[in-house]
Protein backbone atom coordinates (compact mmCIF):
# COMPACT_ATOMS: atom_id res chain seq x y z
CA UNK A 1 0.00 0.00 0.00
CA UNK A 2 1.14 3.53 -0.76
CA UNK A 3 2.52 5.13 2.47
CA UNK A 4 0.50 8.31 1.83
CA UNK A 5 -2.70 6.24 2.00
CA UNK A 6 -1.47 4.53 5.16
CA UNK A 7 -0.86 7.84 6.95
CA UNK A 8 -4.17 9.27 5.68
CA UNK A 9 -6.15 6.28 6.99
CA UNK A 10 -4.21 6.28 10.27
CA UNK A 11 -4.89 10.01 10.69
CA UNK A 12 -8.60 9.51 10.05
CA UNK A 13 -8.73 6.66 12.59
CA UNK A 14 -6.95 8.69 15.28
CA UNK A 15 -9.21 11.69 14.64
CA UNK A 16 -12.37 9.60 14.88
CA UNK A 17 -11.10 7.89 18.04
CA UNK A 18 -10.58 11.31 19.66
CA UNK A 19 -14.07 12.44 18.58
CA UNK A 20 -15.60 9.23 19.89
CA UNK A 21 -14.01 9.45 23.32
CA UNK A 22 -14.79 13.18 23.62
CA UNK A 23 -18.44 12.50 22.77
CA UNK A 24 -18.73 9.73 25.35
CA UNK A 25 -16.83 11.74 27.96
CA UNK A 26 -19.20 14.67 27.42
CA UNK A 27 -22.05 12.35 28.33
CA UNK A 28 -20.70 11.98 31.87
CA UNK A 29 -19.08 15.42 32.21
CA UNK A 30 -21.78 17.92 31.18
CA UNK A 31 -24.09 19.23 33.94
CA UNK A 32 -27.71 18.52 32.86
CA UNK A 33 -29.68 16.40 30.42
CA UNK A 34 -30.28 19.01 27.72
CA UNK A 35 -26.56 19.91 27.49
CA UNK A 36 -25.63 16.22 27.70
CA UNK A 37 -27.77 15.65 24.61
CA UNK A 38 -25.34 17.79 22.65
CA UNK A 39 -22.14 15.79 23.21
CA UNK A 40 -22.87 12.27 21.92
CA UNK A 41 -25.26 13.15 19.10
CA UNK A 42 -22.71 15.40 17.42
CA UNK A 43 -19.25 14.20 18.38
CA UNK A 44 -19.93 10.47 18.21
CA UNK A 45 -21.60 10.75 14.83
CA UNK A 46 -18.51 12.59 13.57
CA UNK A 47 -16.37 9.84 15.12
CA UNK A 48 -18.29 7.04 13.42
CA UNK A 49 -18.26 9.04 10.19
CA UNK A 50 -14.47 9.20 10.37
CA UNK A 51 -14.20 5.45 10.97
CA UNK A 52 -16.46 4.74 8.00
CA UNK A 53 -14.53 7.07 5.68
CA UNK A 54 -11.30 5.39 6.85
CA UNK A 55 -12.87 2.02 6.04
CA UNK A 56 -13.81 3.20 2.54
CA UNK A 57 -10.28 4.55 1.98
CA UNK A 58 -8.81 1.26 3.26
CA UNK A 59 -10.91 -0.84 0.86
CA UNK A 60 -9.94 1.48 -2.02
CA UNK A 61 -6.23 1.50 -1.18
CA UNK A 62 -5.85 -2.21 -0.29
CA UNK A 63 -8.08 -3.91 -2.89
CA UNK A 64 -8.92 -1.19 -5.41
CA UNK A 65 -12.67 -1.58 -4.91
CA UNK A 66 -14.89 1.36 -4.04
CA UNK A 67 -17.14 0.14 -1.23
CA UNK A 68 -20.52 1.88 -0.90
CA UNK A 69 -21.81 0.07 2.22
CA UNK A 70 -20.05 2.50 4.54
CA UNK A 71 -21.64 5.46 2.81
CA UNK A 72 -25.05 3.88 3.43
CA UNK A 73 -24.30 3.50 7.15
CA UNK A 74 -23.02 7.09 7.32
CA UNK A 75 -26.14 8.38 5.56
CA UNK A 76 -28.41 6.34 7.82
CA UNK A 77 -26.69 7.63 10.98
CA UNK A 78 -26.74 11.23 9.76
CA UNK A 79 -30.49 10.96 9.07
CA UNK A 80 -31.42 9.18 12.30
CA UNK A 81 -29.22 11.06 14.82
CA UNK A 82 -31.36 14.26 14.83
CA UNK A 83 -34.57 12.19 15.08
CA UNK A 84 -33.42 10.30 18.18
CA UNK A 85 -32.10 13.56 19.70
CA UNK A 86 -35.49 15.19 19.10
CA UNK A 87 -37.34 12.28 20.70
CA UNK A 88 -35.10 12.27 23.77
CA UNK A 89 -35.36 16.07 24.14
CA UNK A 90 -39.15 15.86 23.91
CA UNK A 91 -39.29 13.09 26.49
CA UNK A 92 -37.08 15.16 28.80
CA UNK A 93 -39.21 18.32 28.35
CA UNK A 94 -42.38 16.44 29.27
CA UNK A 95 -40.95 14.39 32.13
CA UNK A 96 -38.90 17.08 33.89
CA UNK A 97 -41.77 19.67 33.89
CA UNK A 98 -39.58 22.49 32.60
CA UNK A 99 -42.41 24.28 30.74
CA UNK A 100 -41.90 27.56 32.68
CA UNK A 101 -38.14 27.57 31.95
CA UNK A 102 -38.51 27.40 28.16
CA UNK A 103 -37.82 30.59 26.17
CA UNK A 104 -40.86 32.34 24.62
CA UNK A 105 -41.82 31.31 21.09
CA UNK A 106 -42.55 34.90 20.02
CA UNK A 107 -45.84 34.02 18.31
CA UNK A 108 -48.40 34.29 21.10
CA UNK A 109 -48.86 30.52 21.06
CA UNK A 110 -47.14 28.03 23.35
CA UNK A 111 -44.60 25.44 22.26
CA UNK A 112 -46.20 23.00 19.83
CA UNK A 113 -45.54 20.00 22.04
CA UNK A 114 -47.61 21.54 24.89
CA UNK A 115 -50.59 22.55 22.74
CA UNK A 116 -53.73 20.41 22.62
CA UNK A 117 -54.34 18.65 19.31
CA UNK A 118 -57.11 20.94 18.06
CA UNK A 119 -55.05 24.09 18.70
CA UNK A 120 -52.15 22.61 16.78
CA UNK A 121 -54.02 21.66 13.61
CA UNK A 122 -57.50 23.27 13.51
CA UNK A 123 -58.16 22.29 9.90
CA UNK A 124 -57.45 18.60 10.37
CA UNK A 125 -60.35 16.37 9.16
CA UNK A 126 -60.32 14.20 12.29
CA UNK A 127 -60.66 17.26 14.52
CA UNK A 128 -63.50 18.71 12.41
CA UNK A 129 -65.51 15.51 12.46
CA UNK A 130 -65.05 15.28 16.22
CA UNK A 131 -66.32 18.86 16.63
CA UNK A 132 -69.45 18.29 14.51
CA UNK B 1 3.75 -2.46 12.99
CA UNK B 2 2.30 -0.24 10.30
CA UNK B 3 0.74 3.15 11.11
CA UNK B 4 -2.71 1.69 10.39
CA UNK B 5 -2.26 -1.01 13.04
CA UNK B 6 -1.17 1.58 15.59
CA UNK B 7 -4.09 3.86 14.75
CA UNK B 8 -6.48 0.88 14.91
CA UNK B 9 -5.24 0.01 18.40
CA UNK B 10 -5.70 3.63 19.48
CA UNK B 11 -9.23 3.77 18.05
CA UNK B 12 -10.16 0.44 19.69
CA UNK B 13 -9.01 1.83 23.04
CA UNK B 14 -10.82 5.15 22.51
CA UNK B 15 -14.18 3.63 21.58
CA UNK B 16 -13.82 0.95 24.27
CA UNK B 17 -13.26 3.64 26.90
CA UNK B 18 -16.25 5.49 25.45
CA UNK B 19 -18.37 2.36 25.97
CA UNK B 20 -17.28 2.22 29.61
CA UNK B 21 -18.24 5.90 30.09
CA UNK B 22 -21.66 5.16 28.56
CA UNK B 23 -22.11 2.14 30.82
CA UNK B 24 -21.34 4.30 33.86
CA UNK B 25 -23.98 6.79 32.71
CA UNK B 26 -26.53 4.00 32.20
CA UNK B 27 -26.06 2.90 35.83
CA UNK B 28 -25.81 6.42 37.33
CA UNK B 29 -28.40 8.54 35.56
CA UNK B 30 -30.67 11.23 37.07
CA UNK B 31 -33.55 10.31 34.76
CA UNK B 32 -34.76 7.86 32.13
CA UNK B 33 -34.01 10.15 29.12
CA UNK B 34 -30.35 10.09 30.19
CA UNK B 35 -30.37 6.31 30.15
CA UNK B 36 -31.89 6.25 26.66
CA UNK B 37 -29.25 8.71 25.49
CA UNK B 38 -26.46 6.59 26.99
CA UNK B 39 -27.84 3.40 25.38
CA UNK B 40 -28.09 5.18 22.01
CA UNK B 41 -24.46 6.32 22.33
CA UNK B 42 -23.46 2.75 23.23
CA UNK B 43 -25.02 1.54 19.96
CA UNK B 44 -23.06 4.15 18.01
CA UNK B 45 -19.80 3.17 19.75
CA UNK B 46 -20.43 -0.52 19.02
CA UNK B 47 -21.02 0.31 15.34
CA UNK B 48 -17.63 2.05 15.32
CA UNK B 49 -15.97 -0.97 16.98
CA UNK B 50 -17.52 -3.40 14.47
CA UNK B 51 -16.35 -1.31 11.51
CA UNK B 52 -12.87 -1.04 13.08
CA UNK B 53 -12.78 -4.82 13.37
CA UNK B 54 -13.81 -5.02 9.71
CA UNK B 55 -10.84 -2.79 8.77
CA UNK B 56 -8.52 -4.93 10.93
CA UNK B 57 -9.52 -8.24 9.34
CA UNK B 58 -9.90 -6.84 5.81
CA UNK B 59 -13.25 -8.59 5.50
CA UNK B 60 -16.36 -6.88 4.14
CA UNK B 61 -18.84 -9.09 6.04
CA UNK B 62 -18.92 -6.72 9.01
CA UNK B 63 -20.68 -3.87 7.26
CA UNK B 64 -23.95 -5.78 7.23
CA UNK B 65 -23.51 -6.29 10.97
CA UNK B 66 -22.90 -2.56 11.43
CA UNK B 67 -25.93 -1.71 9.27
CA UNK B 68 -28.15 -4.05 11.31
CA UNK B 69 -26.84 -2.50 14.54
CA UNK B 70 -27.60 0.99 13.22
CA UNK B 71 -31.17 0.04 12.24
CA UNK B 72 -32.12 -1.89 15.39
CA UNK B 73 -30.44 0.78 17.54
CA UNK B 74 -32.46 3.56 15.94
CA UNK B 75 -35.75 1.69 16.16
CA UNK B 76 -35.22 0.66 19.79
CA UNK B 77 -34.18 4.19 20.84
CA UNK B 78 -37.27 5.70 19.25
CA UNK B 79 -39.50 3.00 20.73
CA UNK B 80 -38.07 3.53 24.23
CA UNK B 81 -38.42 7.33 24.00
CA UNK B 82 -41.96 6.98 22.68
CA UNK B 83 -42.80 4.56 25.47
CA UNK B 84 -41.74 6.86 28.30
CA UNK B 85 -43.39 9.80 26.50
CA UNK B 86 -46.83 8.26 25.92
CA UNK B 87 -46.89 5.00 27.90
CA UNK B 88 -47.36 3.07 24.68
CA UNK B 89 -45.17 2.35 21.64
CA UNK B 90 -47.86 2.08 18.92
CA UNK B 91 -51.12 3.84 19.73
Amino acid sequence: MNPIWEYLIAGLLVMSGIFGIVGSFGLIKLPDTMTRLHAPTKATTLGVGGVLIASMAHAWAAEGVLSWHELMITLFLFITAPITANFIAKAQIHRAKVEDQLPPTGTGRSWATFEPDDARNPGHPAERSRAE
Amino acid sequence: MTPIDLALTFAYAAFGAGLLFNLWRVFRAPGVPDRILALDTMVINVIALVVLYGIGTGSSAYFEVAMLFAMTGFVSTVAYAKFILRGDVIE
